[in-house]
């Protein structure tokens, strides 16, 4: 097994979140998300539908960051309107960035401190409340700590699976907040009261970095695993296809 | 017609519907004129980019109805951040599905639309005026209520229009600059190029011909009127003009340098020589 660093392990569990999707229109937020994005779809998840980050359907995988690749191969039109018409339809598994999550897997992208007059503002609610009720929903988190993992979001635009409850079984028949990749580990909530578990810590990181980092309690499982690693293959296809000028590590800190 | 023609049937207090997204074909030579107008009090309605920034950094707005407001390239928006965090201005923030919702509504002539958007998040908790509606059939699923967002104007910025007010779009993304129009009362259009009917579907195939004339009140020619943002295919956006722009909002002193040089100028003509001779 080759050397690899921790923005390759993340991009790997990123396309791990897309495993099974099959037919279905992905969109990843930021660059290792879409490094994760096109590599699952350049290995187990070929059907998945991506766009240029634009408004055109690829059917084959360019470069991040406007490296120089193959000539792309549009298969579709994906404007921001139909985006929308997918979006309502469920056809869509969208990877998300979190200023702060919580435990339930609430996000806020809005704003920090009071949103009246808030200490920072943020982007805004964006498509939070629409996605995470209609699709799956993910998270990217590249800096994990106490500021962003965090006891009480200031501001719920993602809704958390305790809010998703709340609403009862009609409302939250679509509700799934899949997984949550930060650059320490994966986590998701298939506990019983979902409340947010590791799944997997990246190679490196131990189990008191991650509860140090979290401003909540995790849930911990007996058998926790190592994130896998890159095969060979993988290390290949972001280095010279997906990656060629490694921007994605420059996401991640660690 | 002249950006100074529109704005001088704007009135203090209008509700402005502005099309585009984020730091993409903005109307941006009517918000310049916007700036150089009294005009104030403003309700701003925007997927917003640097309109929204700037029209707050003038002291023009009083409410911005968002989705988000973001130069893309520059995720934040450091001129709206300055006027939110200083409380300058009131926030009404939705789901970017559910203010397409609301334009839709508007056009519509419907009082609100239907939506899974907002429940359960703090959209419902920010807008204590959003009410639920239940469906009437036997599902019996309670939704959230869009309003209808109508406009008193809509401006739009195009590629291609004739005299009459058909415009045409000839990137990749058409955004909701529809909607935007037909949501509104007075609509007015800026364009790259104003061509004759006849040549509209030289460029660009007949879908790109969305916007027709009984959605618009008035066309302005504006070459480069989008600057900075872009208007793909006739150029991409001027990025070392944005990074200057968001530096501004560092400092006053930065402010209003960048003010004197590029904003307090007589004209849209002068912001053009302006931005060339940098």
């Amino acid at each position: 097994m080759s050397e690899f660093t921790r923005a390759e392990a993340c991009a790997v569990a990123i396309a791990e979140t897309f495993r099974g999707d099959g037919e279905l229109l992905v969109s990843p937020i930021g660059t290792l998300p879409s490094i994760g994005a096109r590599l699952a779809k350049l290995t187990f998840e070929p059907d998945l539908l991506l766009t240029d980050g634009v408004a055109y359907l690829l059917a084959n995988v360019l470069p991040v960051g406007g490296a120089k690749g193959p000539e792309p191969i549009v298969e579709g039109w994906m404007p921001y309107r139909t985006v929308f018409d997918m979006l309502w339809a469920g056809r869509r598994h969208v990877m998300m960035g979190a200023t702060q999550i919580d435990r339930f897997g609430n996000q806020n992208i809005a704003c920090i401190g009071d949103p009246k007059q808030p200490k920072a503002q943020l982007l805004g609610m964006r498509g939070g409340p629409g996605n995470t009720l209609n699709h799956p929903t993910s998270y990217w988190v590249p800096n994990h700590s106490r500021r962003s993992f965090v006891p009480q979001v200031d501001v719920v635009t993602g809704v958390g699976y305790d809010r998703a409850a709340a609403l009862g079984p009609i409302a939250s028949r679509f509700h799934e907040i899949r997984r949550v990749v930060s650059n320490l580990g994966v986590f998701d909530f298939d506990t019983p009261d979902h409340a947010m578990r590791v799944v997997s810590l990246h190679r490196g990181v131990r189990v008191e970095d991650v509860v140090d980092a979290t401003g909540f309690e995790l849930v911990i499982p007996d058998d926790l695993s190592e994130t896998r690693a890159p095969t060979d293959e993988e290390l290949k296809l972001m280095r010279e296809v997906i990656d060629p000028d490694g921007i994605g590590s420059k996401e991640v800190r660690v | 017609m002249s950006e100074r023609e529109v704005v001088a049937e704007l009135r203090d207090g209008m509700t402005l519907g502005i099309g585009g997204w984020g730091s993409r074909r903005k109307p941006m030579s009517l918000v310049r004129e916007i700036l150089r107008s009294p005009v104030k009090d403003l309700t701003l309605v925007s997927y917003g980019g640097p309109d929204v920034g700037l029209l707050c950094a003038f002291g023009k707005v009083r409410k911005v109805v968002y989705g988000f407001v973001s130069l893309d390239s520059i995720p934040l928006e450091p001129h709206f951040r300055n006027a939110r965090q200083a409380g300058a201005i009131e926030a009404v923030e939705f789901d970017e599905g559910m203010l397409q919702w609301g334009l839709y509504a508007a056009a519509s002539r419907l009082p609100f639309l239907p939506t899974r958007a907002g429940l359960g998040s703090d959209v419902m908790k920010l807008n204590p005026g959003l009410k639920l509606v239940r469906s009437p059939y036997e599902d019996g699923e309670e939704l959230v209520a869009m309003p209808a967002l109508t406009l008193d104007v809509a401006l739009i910025h195009m590629n291609r229009a004739d005299e009459g007010g058909n415009g045409q779009c000839l990137g990749p993304d058409p955004f909701f600059d529809d909607l935007f129009c037909m949501a509104a009362r007075r609509r007015f259009m800026s364009c790259e190029q104003i061509v004759p009917t006849r040549e509209l579907l030289r460029e660009g195939s007949v879908h790109s011909l969305k916007i027709n004339r009984m959605g618009v009140d008035g066309v302005i020619e504006a070459p480069g009127g989008a600057h900075f943002t872009e208007c793909p295919p006739d150029y991409g956006r001027d990025e070392e003009f944005q990074r200057e722009y968001a530096a501004s909002a560092g400092d006053p002193d930065s402010w209003n340098a960048f003010k004197s040089r590029y904003l307090e100028l007589a004209s849209e003509k002068d912001y053009q020589e302006a931005v060339k001779r940098r």
